[in-house]
Formats: C-alpha cells, structure tokens, sequence
C-alpha cells in the first residue's frame, strides 16, 4: 500500500485536469477550479522544505564552525528579518519595512549580481569565440548584429540599418529555431508526464521507490 | 535619518551595489558579506510573497472568515503539512501521498499546456498561408524551413546521414543563429542593469552628496 497508494494517487490526480479539458461540464470545471486552489496551497507549503534543508544545513556550518561559517549567519539573519516582515503583513497588503528592504537592499543586490554577470559573460565570450569555422562566424555575427541593433551607435554606422536587421533576426530566423526547440522540448517534456501518470517514472517518490 | 542629504536607504543601497560590484577586483569579504544577505534576503522575499499572495488569501482569510464554511481547505493544508513527515522516519510515507498529489496534478496540467499550449499552437503558427504576398511569403517560407530544420537536428532516432544530414546542418545554422541572438540580447539586457546601477550610483547617491 505504502507504495501503490502514491501511484494510484499520481494516476487519478494526473488524469483529472486532462479529463476536464475534454469535458466542458460546469461540474468538471469547478472541481478542477476548486482542485487548483487546494494544489496551489499544498505548492505553497512545499517552498519551506527547501528553507528547513538551507537553515539546516547553515546551523550545523555555524556549529561547526566550519570555513565562512560568519556568511552562514548573515545569511540567516538576512532570511529571518526578510520572513518575518513578509508573515507580518495584514490586511493591507505587504508591511512597509518588507517593501523598503526589498526597495533598498533585495532589488539592488539582484540588479548588480546580474549586471556582473555582463562582465563575466564577454569576458568568457572574447576567450571562447573565435569564428573557427562557419557555425561559429554565424553564431558571432548574429550576437554583433543582435547587440548593435539595441543601441543608437550600430543605427549612426549603418545610416538606420542595423535595428532593422536585428528585429529581423529575432522575429524571423531566431523565432524558427526557437519555435523548434519549444516544440521538440515539449513532446519531451509530454512524454515524461505520460510516464510519471501512468507510473512508468517514479523516481519523484524518492529513493528506493523506482 | 538624512547622512549629506541622501536617506539612509539609497546608503544602504549603493553600499551593497559597490560589494557586490567589488568582486570585479577579486572575492572579498564584502562580496561574501552581500552575496549571502542576497541569498537569505531573497529566500525570505519569496516566503513574504507566498504568504501574501497565496496562503493568506486561499487559506488562512477563508478559514478566519468562516471557518465551517470553507472548511474543505483543511484537506490541502493537511497535504501540505503531511510533506513535512519526511522528517519522521515512522510516518516518512505520508509524505509521498502529498507529494503524489502535489506532482499527479501538475503533470497533469502541465502535460495539457505543453500539448496544447506549446506544440499545437507553435505548429499553428508555423504552418501560415504562404498567399501573404510579397516579401512575407519569403519569411514565413524561412520561419517554416527553419522550425522543421531545428526538429530534424533534434530527432535521433536515424543517422544524419543524406538529405537527413544536409536538413539537420541547415538546423544547426538556424540554432547558430538564434543562440548569438540569446547571447547578444542577454549582454545587452546585463549592460542596460550595469547602467541603471551606476546611474543610481552617480545620480542618486553621489550628486546629493557633492551638492549637499
């Protein structure tokens, strides 16, 4: 039962939205309706697991002492603080010190980390692009025109040409392969939820149970 | 609190902006100092979030408003709770029960937005007229060859070997394509945030300063 009981549970769950999708019954909707509010909270309650594993795993570093165990406790402090004004909301809506820390301290911290990345990026790209052979020539010069269509200097070269050329490759030959790849990912993905309702896939359940 | 005329959150702002932007001249203990406060901040934002926007509103209002009424909600919660026995060696099954609910559902619904959501509506917009005149018929005839060429590349059930072959190159061209596009789209997306953070830096934080 221990082991049967989830996949017959994956079964009948997985099968019901299909099943509401071909059955436009007032009945079936709202069940489905009232089904995605319940799984939406039980979603809800999943994200603390990943925190208790984070806390954990943070506690026995500063217990230990182990290497940048000081970070650890920023870490904690900087995910008790953030919590807590984020619970204490009311009726308004968030509390005003959970927005002014994510005003002043998450949206920067966020902003900056990415921008860094900038810098890593072309860096890592001016060591590895080298237009080898004619895939890479194409892949770098798709990147060129792609960057310079995005800035006034690539349309006062070319007299108005360049951001033309760049929406063109976006919209045109850079939306097929994309539109490939979204259709090929998804058959994938499709295939790997037939297995997972029908109980072929069971790695999910977790160690042991495949 | 107004330090030289700028409030103290665009200080704590542009202190944890020149931390993390350190690490350009090697790891720190600034850098360290703000990338674990990003990484606890971040965490605790999105247990703020789902508080708000999910619990409260699904669960905890409902129940506080009338509680006999909604009194269904127990069952999800229930679920929810009954993830957390993993951590209970005697009762760690329960917990594949909410948890064979929680990934049936969405598999579920996931599997009907990739069918239909993805792959028939992708396909549709493929497959245009190819009567739209002029230079449109020559892109969507390019749109199309690409799509089908990108899927030729991927499908390995047969050696790229032929007609095959020369189809699945052309795919690689169109992938080549598309992934300088990403790249040089995702660079200049990066500079235009390095931008925003030196213009906070210069024009919110500095100038006050220097004014003041």
């Amino acid at each position: 039962m221990r082991r049967t009981l989830p996949l017959f549970l994956t079964f009948v769950v997985g099968m019901f939205p299909i099943f509401a999708f071909f059955v436009p019954h007032r009945a079936v909707s709202d069940l489905n309706q009232q089904l995605d509010t319940w799984l939406v909270i039980v979603a809800a309650f999943a994200l603390p697991l990943g925190v208790v594993n984070l806390v954990g795993s943070n506690i026995t570093k500063i217990k230990r002492k182990q290497k940048g165990w000081p970070y650890s406790i920023v870490l904690l402090a900087g995910l008790s603080v953030m919590a807590f004004y984020g619970i204490m909301g009311g009726e308004q809506g968030f509390h005003p010190k959970f927005q002014y820390m994510f005003v002043n301290m998450v949206s920067p911290l966020q902003a900056t980390m990415f921008s860094l990345l900038a810098f890593y990026v072309a860096s890592a790209a001016y060591r590895a692009f080298r237009a080898r052979n004619i895939e890479a020539t194409v892949l770098l010069a798709a990147a060129i025109i792609v960057m310079l269509g995005r800035i006034p200097f690539g349309d006062m070269l070319t007299g108005g040409r360049m951001t033309p050329l760049s929406e063109w490759i976006m919209t045109k030959p850079n939306a097929a392969a994309q539109r490939g790849i979204i259709i090929g990912a998804a058959l994938g993905a499709a295939s790997m939820q037939i297995r997972v309702i029908l109980g072929i896939e069971r790695t999910y359940l977790g160690k042991g149970q495949e | 609190m107004h330090p030289f005329g700028v409030p103290i959150g665009v200080w704590i702002n542009a202190f944890l902006t020149l931390c993390i932007l350190s690490f350009l001249y090697k790891d720190n203990p600034f850098f360290r100092f703000a990338e674990s406060l990003f990484a606890g901040m971040s965490l605790g934002y999105y247990i703020g979030i789902v508080t708000e926007n999910t619990l409260r509103p699904n669960l905890f209002r409902p129940l506080a408003q009338n509680f006999w009424g909604n009194v269904l909600l127990l069952i999800p919660m229930a679920l929810g709770i009954m993830l957390y026995f993993r951590y209970i060696p005697s009762v760690a099954w329960l917990a594949r029960i909410a948890l064979a609910v929680y990934i049936g559902y969405y598999v579920g619904v996931y599997l009907m937005q990739k069918l239909h959501g993805d792959i028939l509506f992708q396909s549709r917009d493929t497959i245009v007229s190819l009567r739209a005149g002029g230079v449109d018929t020559l892109w969507n005839i390019i749109v199309m060859v690409g799509v089908f060429s990108v899927l030729i590349y991927f499908y390995f059930s047969a050696e790229h070997k032929g007609a095959l072959g020369k189809v699945s190159k052309l795919g690689i061209y169109f992938l080549m394509i598309s992934f300088g596009a990403s790249f040089g789209y995702t660079i200049m997306a990066r500079i235009s945030l390095l931008m925003g953070r030196f213009s906070f830096l210069v024009n919110t934080w500095l100038r006050p300063i220097i004014s003041s």
